[in-house]
């Protein structure tokens, strides 16, 4: 049993280490930049000295006698032959010296000053606010005067070379010069040091320039051996070599008398190499590069940024118990099922305590060691990869001790089963943005080596399937899986948080099979109707022929009735309602589909109408079998009626080709009007716009309806006979400017919003003449994408393409780090049971929780309630 | 003359809570006055209505999900603890 005690943190007090306390620190000092002697044993006072720990099996630490897994490393320490600047603390000593005299050491303020700001300093401790600033203030104030008030010095302006040399008038400090200074100051200030924001009794300001160099322990720093039997070294460990090897050049110099020039350029060298051993990214000095040009990682690379050992090993971890594989489709599994490959299933394993009522059960599953032979007609039964004897002891489960352990199986014992098909699990899609990117399913064991999911979770994950990966988390505790259940199922997200409605429902196929489905209310052969509705899971008869819309009905729920405008829905000024000339009202009473054709607003994924009502209704068990009804009598009915698309879906007849061009030719005449009657002086001008602006304005307007016009030309030629235009139509995928693009004239491209005017001088390529203002020189596409685009109209293409690019690159990285801090600031606040929303502390955050109460996931599109849908069921009843 | 701030459509309605008042709110969250938000004796609408450093203040604003919302705060003289 491992015993533990309570201990609270009461305090924590940061400070400087001292010489002497480096030194008394130390295991030992370390001179040598030499590592290994031949016999590959660790040279004594070198880098690698076992004083300071152990690294490789078989050897003992010189300083605690322990082994390798034992000993924690000791610190050891390097003698600097001259002081050298902690480039960390240099904002600090550059505010000192400008509060300070740097011949007497004191505050360059009278004495009746500083006894103000001891009370004002006061103050600030009381309120228990920051006295970060304070310092700054103190160094604001004493910058300006002229002569110390104490000794009378003149006060010369102090500069930072960044990023560690002072300047005093020009002169340069040696770091040396810049210790006596800070030993002055400590010495002068005393108590007063807690003015500058350092409270002396942990920290003085000479300690801030290094005489002695803390070692870390090896284990920090450990060697690796590669396979060519060849040591490796840690960063840390080249960049300690450096500083020894140039320290001693520089001991060795200095005593022999060396030429000062010599000395100060060693000097100079030692405190480069000490400063990118800190930190190797200090702005201002270039990098130490690695031989093979690699820049070195040191001391805060190991800490900062993403990769750094807060974020990627504090705040995150790897876990057990979990998988990540490529995903891909699979329409005949339930929303709230999630397949997972055989191979992951024998791996990951769920915890079951061994009691008197199933141990029978639990020794028959032990038996069958960890990789059981299923029987005949079955793919998978899961088997056992560990036992854990109610000692504690952990004994893996093989093929040859299966039976003995099986037979050895008694109550407390912990079996660890593999995965099987029911068991709750977590499924997760980077990147993690709301509550749906991580929702419970129910295992299904399946072969192959991929994760499976229905096509309707697709949206909430914003997955697809061009290679996507998936992490898998299998839970390990009773309350956590009830937890899952009750709070994470699939089911329990399909109305959204976002918006109050839905986020899990039909997408691409399954809306063009439910438009084509119903659409102009199709008839079905008898065959038909029964092979769509079995797929479908129907139970009842199929008399004779069927409509679609009869089709459709039959998954809906009875009871259920609904009244809404179809996606497909033109705006008409005056609304006929059920008379609608495109079939676009929806009508449903008491469970049958009586006008309307069903699309995208009626059952897709961040819109549907029904599943949104039917969840609303009769709760999400109902609307999960919905949806998985839903979804595949769609692939059936899409699949009976056959549907394709291609290429010559965009073809348009030879007159159309011609009317377009001629709609281009006169847009393209008008902008040279345009140009005309600027270059006449005639435009009028615009109000609030210069001359150019006037006609830049006019021009995109020009091309802006140029582009229309084609489409509505191609449009003409595109009917609801042709497969892309359903699927627009339907909102399926694409949409009618993808498809005037294609067919029709791809329009002007923008670079900020403007025509395409970046390039040579005073043109954007050497094909136009100097100062053309006209459409194909600024960027006018007039081809369409299936004609193809010329080179230079393909070029602008580009360019305006690669602003979106660069825009959705910069908006990803922004919007992260923003929800970054969000989700750091608002982590420890929650919604009590009384309906305030309260900090850990208690403080107050809301007094009522976004003011109404009302929570968005259970919202109607963020409303409390609908009224006009209350009224609308009251008035019917 | 002096623009009255709180006629400005944009400063919802503040009053200071009466003695009563302030332990039946404290009484109905459960809290101590600390753990109310706060406002500063700086705050130009403190100054206007007239409260001094340890009084709380109702806020009624209108709001646009919930018709009209209700908060206290807690006024001090500079950030406390
Ligand atoms: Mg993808
Ligand atoms: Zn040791
Ligand atoms: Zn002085
Ligand atoms: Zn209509």
């Amino acid at each position: 049993m491992i015993t533990t005690s309570k201990k609270v943190i009461d305090e924590i007090s940061f400070g400087l280490l001292s010489p002497e306390k480096i030194r008394k620190m130390s295991a030992t000092r370390v001179i040598t930049p030499d590592t290994y002697d031949e016999d590959g044993f660790p040279i004594e006072m070198g880098l690698m000295d076992t004083r300071l720990g152990v690294i490789e099996p078989g050897l003992r630490c010189k300083t605690c006698g322990q082994n390798v897994r034992e000993c924690p490393g000791h610190f050891g320490h390097i003698e600097l032959a001259m002081p050298i600047i902690h480039v960390g603390f240099v904002k600090t000593i550059f505010n000192i010296m400008k509060a300070t005299c740097r011949g007497c050491g004191k505050l360059l303020l009278t004495d009746k000053e500083v006894e103000k700001l001891r009370e004002d300093y006061k103050k600030i401790v009381e309120m228990g606010e920051s006295t970060a600033y304070f310092a700054k203030e103190v160094a604001k104030m004493a910058v300006k005067v002229e002569r110390c008030p104490h000794c009378g010095r003149e006060n010369l302006p102090v500069e930072l070379d960044k990023p560690t040399t002072f300047r005093e008038a020009g002169h340069k400090m040696t770091p040396a010069e810049v210790r006596e200074w800070m030993e002055k100051v400590s010495e002068a200030l005393g108590k007063d040091l807690l003015l500058l924001d350092i409270n002396p009794e942990v920290a003085r300001p000479e300690w801030m320039i290094l005489t002695v160099l803390p070692v870390p322990p090896v284990t920090t720093r450990p060697s690796i051996t590669l396979e060519t039997g060849e040591r490796s070294e840690d960063d840390l460990t080249h960049k300690l070599v450096d500083i020894i090897r140039i320290n001693q050049r520089l001991q060795e110099n200095r005593d022999a008398g060396a030429p000062q020039l010599i000395v100060e350029d060693l000097w100079e060298l030692l405190q480069y190499h000490v400063t990118t051993y800190f930190d190797n990214q200090t702005a201002g000095i270039p990098p130490a590069r690695h031989r093979s040009g690699r820049a070195l990682k040191t001391l805060a690379q190991r800490l900062k940024g993403k990769e750094g050992r807060f974020r990627s090993n504090l705040s995150g971890k790897r876990v057990n118990f979990s998988s990540r594989t490529v995903i891909s489709p699979d329409p005949n599994i339930s929303i709230n099922e999630v397949g997972i490959p055989i191979r992951v299933a024998r791996e990951l394993t769920v915890p079951i305590k061994v009691n008197a009522h199933n141990i029978e059960k639990m020794k028959e599953l032990v038996r069958r060691g960890p990789s059981p032979e299923p029987p005949a007609g079955v793919v998978y039964i899961p088997g056992v990869n560990y036992v854990i004897r109610p000692d504690g002891r952990r004994i893996k489960v093989t093929k040859e001790n299966a039976s003995t352990v099986a037979e050895r199986l008694e109550p407390g014992a912990i079996v660890e089963r593999q995965l099987q098909d029911g068991d709750i699990v977590l499924f997760n899609r980077q990147p993690s943005l709301h509550r749906m990117s991580m929702m419970a399913h129910k295992a299904k064991i399946l072969p192959y080596s991929t994760f499976r999911l229905n096509l309707a979770v697709c949206p909430p994950y914003n997955a697809d399937f061009d290679g996507d990966e998936m992490n898998l988390h299998v839970l390990q505790s009773e309350e956590a899986r009830a937890e899952a259940e009750i709070l994470m199922k699939v089911q329990e997200h399909i109305l959204s948080p976002r918006f109050g409605g839905v986020i899990i429902g039909a997408i691409h196929d399954h809306v063009t099979g439910c438009f084509l489905l119903t659409y102009k209310n199709r008839e079905f052969s008898r065959e038909d109707a029964i092979r769509i509705l079995s797929s479908a899971g129907y139970k009842g008869k199929v008399t004779g022929k069927m409509k679609g819309k009869e089709i459709f009905s039959k998954i809906l729920p009875k009871g259920i009735n609904l009244e809404y405008k179809a996606k497909a829905c033109n705006g008409c000024e005056k609304c006929l309602k059920e008379k609608c000339p495109y079939d676009a009202y929806v009508v449903i009473k008491n469970g049958k589909l009586i006008t309307g054709v069903i699309d995208e607003k009626s059952i897709g994924a961040f819109k549907g109408e029904i599943i949104e009502y039917i969840t609303r209704k009769w709760g999400t068990e109902e609307a999960r079998s919905f949806i998985d009804r839903l979804t595949k009598l769609a692939i059936a009915a899409i699949m009976t009626i056959g549907f394709t698309t291609g290429i010559d879906d965009e073809d348009i007849p030879e007159e159309a080709q011609l009317q377009i061009r001629e709609q281009l030719e006169k847009a393209k005449k008008k902008i040279q009007q345009l140009i005309r009657a600027y270059n006449e002086g005639e435009l009028e001008q615009i109000p609030g716009r210069s001359l150019e602006e006037t006609l830049e304005m006019e021009i995109m307007r020009v091309t802006g309806k140029a582009r229309d016009q084609t489409g509505e030309i191609a449009s003409k030629h595109l009917g609801m006979d042709n497969s892309a235009v359903i699927m627009a139509r339907s909102g399926a995928r694409g949409s009618m400017l993808n498809l005037s693009q294609m067919a029709g004239c791809v329009g002007q491209q923008a670079v900020r919003g403007e025509r395409i005017r970046r390039g040579y001088k005073n043109r954007t390529l050497t094909h136009f003449k100097k100062g053309d203002l006209g459409a194909e020189a600024k960027g006018f596409v007039s081809s369409s994408y299936k004609n193809g685009l010329t080179p230079t109209e393909y070029f602008f293409h580009s360019m305006g393409g690669r602003e979106g690019l660069v825009d959705t690159a910069v908006r990803t990285s922004r919007s992260g780090y923003m929800q970054r801090r969000l989700i750091n600031a608002l982590e420890n606040i929650k919604l009590e049971e009384d309906g305030t929303v309260r900090t850990t502390t208690g403080e107050i955050v809301q007094f009522v929780y976004g003011e109404d109460g009302v929570e968005p996931m259970r919202s109607i599109r963020g409303k409390a309630v609908n009224l006009d849908l209350i009224i609308k069921e009251v008035a019917n009843e | 003359m002096k623009f009255d701030i709180l006629k400005h459509k944009l400063v919802p309605h503040h009053e200071i809570l009466k003695e009563k008042e302030v332990e039946k709110l404290l009484r109905t969250y459960n809290i101590r006055k600390e753990n109310l938000p706060r406002i500063l004796t700086t705050d130009p609408v403190v100054q206007a209505i007239g409260a001094k450093e340890g009084d709380v203040i109702k806020i009624v604003r209108e709001s646009p999900t919930a018709g009209t919302s209700v908060a206290y705060r807690l006024v001090v003289s500079k950030g406390i603890e």
